[in-house]
């Protein structure tokens, strides 16, 4: 039998660490606010990363028809950028591995995924490393409101979803240069971040809802700007709301964010999600119904809702009805192969053992879903031939750099505690060698469930 | 430390370093991702193309002749070097590549064709409506592929197979189906093989997953790698597949969303989709004149150009049919024209037919199944006689 710590510690964490005694699911979340309240204090980066951008542009600006000299410069230029995102995700991968608070790691995953950016473009390389450190982590234990408001205001959001592109048509801006307006992320704001596609909203709104973001930009630094010469003049009604009217504000924006928080539709659509993405693709109707109405009792306030997900009935149920997604798994492994292997990014990191590579190869690049709702939920995403491929590799290379003096059946008893079944403790009991039997571990159903 | 040889891994892939650079490439071009292949009897293949992120097809295959052209896309509407198709039509200068096919008509346009999705104009419902076959998101549980597999006499759970790192919808469903990726290639000793086999015995989603990986690790992945031709090295693999044994084969291009910048943003993946045609006529060989490409996408752009010389979500679109199965030469369907008053909601591109008569007739001739089982169990509620023929 299963305790309830452990199955907490794979539901609600990544697993064990050894030497670490797991901790009740309640104790996990007291830990989530001052991790956040820590994070409001780094200053961000994101000045520092969009002049990289800028000094790339500038430079393949000048390299037009130049010689061979500009031209390697360019090509540094775009090789700094790149080094930056690798270097942001080793980090990424250290924080989640190295963190006292893992069920905060998993909410900053979660919310990170709910409001999907993707570098895809070289601006989106150099920024999208700002975004969770500014727009989530300090977020994810407070107002939803504001979670929503950082996110959907962020640089890296407002590029990612074309908004910095769309102009008041009716604007100083918008008749001066004959631009006009972007839908994108209207759409994807309503769609994805707030409603669901399943609520009752309409094209007008997403129309009306786009006129009143525009004024949303970037500025020439690389930080949020609202820009009045943009922003489309009038009201706009979204959703039989009526916003703005008098001369553009920020204020009029806010006011539609935080209807669109409060909205009963936004209050199912997240619980749901959340339902899903921590206890089963298939979730308890019970449990998501529990969350919505903590959700509205709470006026959006997280932590509460986060409790009642901790404590509700359908979170002690035996696990197993999710599959770890691969960033799950492969920070759950790092933390169970412990001071052995220390983290990616830092001395003694075996060149072996590449987190960010295994992870494109198990087809979940770091920042880079292919679309704007993010990775895929469902177990039978992940668990395809090659996809099972990739992490028989990834536990084969970190069974290799871990091996040393470690016993497997030790090193099952680390890593599963009671989770492991008789017949994985049978198995790896009759691997040929240790690094074998550490990999089987890693490999199993029950590592890779919870 | 660093293990002895004999300690390679379940899977020695890694450590040897094979199969890595097809790895490292498909990674580095993510923007063309999964394939699916089925074997099935006789000798006609299809392959579907699935067009993530919505194709305008009004900058895909202009309409030369339509004068609102220009008042809904003042910027947009002038794309240099548009290849004539005909007296109605033209193709985007990316899909230049395709010309031959079109002049020894081997390729087709739909004009004006979408799903039964209407109006909320979201990609994720949209792409479920498209790979389920259906014409309600309430009613999406399986790939319409996966449901015409079950039907193809002959086309058995062993030789069903799906080739990619993700789990396409189109072929998801209760006909078991395979799952490879060109590059992934799990070699083990026969006592690593029965420990596998054993650590999944209770688990029937990880054992189905480990047993597909040791099956198709006996695929030539040769053809998988990319050279120096620049040709797409997943259209090669399934190329290589069709000209074998597989008869039916998917996968998707991404990179169709193009809120911004459309004119540059759309060359990327034109070019991509020429490039996955022309590489499977080249590997299918003489087996291209008994194959039907048809490359669809969630639903049109809207017909006015936006304020960021981009286009948003529409309806209306078109889909791209290729091979030597095809009467081609000639675009399909009825063209509404652009006119405000013709528009769909006075904004999209209004669809005059179904985008699923195109798959559903090619699996009755290619694989001759029943149009009432078509219209019933593949693609509910599709009129199979409302569109045209279309097919050699």
């Amino acid at each position: 039998m299963a305790t309830p710590e452990s199955i907490a510690a794979f539901r609600f964490g990544y697993g064990f660490r050894p030497g670490e005694e797991p901790l009740a699911a309640e104790a996990m979340l007291a830990g989530v606010p001052a991790e956040a309240r820590a994070a409001r204090g780094s200053a961000s980066t994101i000045e520092e990363r969009a002049a990289v951008y800028r000094r790339f542009v500038r430079l393949r600006r000048q390299s037009d028809g130049d010689s061979a000299a500009a031209k390697a410069e360019v090509t540094r230029a775009r090789r700094e950028i790149a080094r930056g995102l690798a270097q942001a995700r080793a980090a990424r991968v250290a924080a989640a591995v190295e963190t006292p608070n893992p069920l905060y790691e998993r909410l900053v995953w979660f919310w990170s995924d709910h409001f999907s950016v993707s570098a895809l473009t070289p601006l989106a390389q150099a920024i999208v490393p700002a975004f969770e450190p500014d727009a989530i982590r300090p977020n994810v234990a407070g107002r939803f409101v504001d979670l929503l408001r950082a996110a959907v205001t962020h640089p890296a959001m407002l590029e990612y979803l074309s908004q910095s592109r769309s102009v008041g048509p009716d604007s100083a801006v918008g008749r001066a240069r004959q631009r006009g307006l972007n839908e994108n992320l209207a759409r994807e704001a309503l769609e994805l971040h707030t409603l669901g596609v399943g609520a009752d909203y309409s094209q007008a709104d997403v129309r009306q809802f786009a006129e009143l973001l525009t004024g949303l930009s970037v500025s020439a630094r690389g930080d949020f700007a609202f820009r009045p010469d943009m922003a489309e003049p009038g009201a706009e009604v979204v959703l039989g709301h009526r916003y703005g009217g008098k001369r553009p504000s920020l204020a009029d924006i806010d006011g539609a964010l935080a209807d669109l928080a409060r909205h009963p539709a936004t209050a199912r659509h997240i619980a749901t999600k959340l339902a899903v993405h921590f206890v089963a693709d298939a979730p308890d109707p019970g449990l998501v119904d529990a969350l919505a109405d903590a959700w509205t009792g709470s006026g959006g306030e997280l932590m509460p809702v986060y409790e009642t997900l901790v404590a509700h009935p359908a979170s002690a149920a035996p696990l197993g009805a999710k599959v770890r997604q691969p960033f799950e798994f492969v920070v759950a492994s790092l933390r169970a192969a412990g001071p052995a292997v220390p983290p990616p990014g830092g001395a003694g990191h075996p060149a072996g053992v590449n987190p960010v590579a295994a992870l494109q190869r198990m087809n979940q690049p770091i920042w880079r879903a292919p679309q704007p709702n993010g990775w895929p939920e469902q177990a039978a995403a992940w668990i395809s031939p090659p996809g099972l491929t990739a992490r028989i590799d990834w536990a084969s290379a970190l069974a290799a750099a871990i091996e040393a003096d470690v016993d497997p059946r030790a090193f099952l008893d680390d890593a599963l505690r009671d989770l492991a079944s008789d017949e994985t403790r049978a198995v790896v009991r009759g691997a040929a060698e240790r690094w074998e039997g550490i990999a089987l571990v890693l490999a199993s159903p029950e590592f890779n469930r919870r | 430390m660093s293990p002895p040889a004999t300690r390679r891994g379940l899977s020695r892939r890694a450590l040897l370093g094979q199969g890595l650079g097809a790895a490292c490439c498909l990674a580095a071009a993510p923007l063309v991702t999964p394939v699916v292949l089925a074997a099935a009897p006789g000798d006609n293949r299809l392959v579907v193309i699935v067009l993530r992120g919505a194709m305008d097809s009004i900058a895909a295959f202009p309409p030369l002749g339509d004068p609102a052209v220009a008042t809904m896309r003042p910027g947009l509407g002038r794309i240099e070097g548009v290849v004539e198709l005909d007296d109605r039509f033209g193709m985007h200068p990316a899909l230049k590549p395709l010309l031959p096919f079109w002049r020894r008509g081997q390729l087709a346009v739909a004009q004006a064709v979408a799903t039964p999705y209407r109006d909320k104009r979201s990609h994720f419902d949209g792409q479920d409506l498209l790979e389920a076959g259906v014409s309600d998101t309430g009613a999406v549980h399986d790939g319409w592929l996966n449901r015409a597999l079950g039907l193809i006499p002959g086309a058995t759970a062993e030789t069903a197979l799906s080739v990619g790192r993700e789990n396409m919808l189109l072929l998801r469903g209760p006909a078991p189906a395979l799952a490879w990726s060109p590059g992934d290639t799990l070699r083990l000793r026969n006592d690593e093989r029965g420990l596998l086999d054993r650590l999944y015995a209770g688990d029937p989603l990880f054992a189905a997953a480990a047993k597909g990986a040791v099956d198709l690790s006996a695929v030539d992945t040769a053809g998988a790698r990319p050279d120096a031709k620049g040709d797409d090295p997943i259209a090669r693999f399934a190329g290589q597949r069709l000209a074998a044994d597989a008869r039916i084969a998917a996968f998707s291009i991404i990179g169709w969303d193009t809120h911004v910048g459309q004119a540059n943003a759309m060359v990327g993946p034109l070019g991509r989709l020429a490039r996955a045609i022309t590489t499977l006529a080249d590997t299918l060989g003489p087996a291209w004149d008994r194959t039907l490409v048809v490359a669809m996408t969630e639903f049109g752009r809207t017909a006015r150009e936006n304020g960021s010389a981009g286009t948003d979500h529409g309806t209306g679109g078109a889909a791209l049919l290729a091979g030597g199965a095809l009467a081609g030469g000639r675009v399909y369907g009825d063209w509404p024209g652009l006119a405000e008053d013709a528009l769909y909601q006075g904004r999209d591109l209004m669809p005059t037919a179904d985008v699923r008569h195109y798959p559903a007739l090619a699996l009755r001739a290619l694989f001759g199944l029943d149009p009432a089982a078509l219209g019933r169990d593949i693609f509910p509620g599709l009129d199979l006689d409302a569109g045209p023929q279309f097919l050699a």
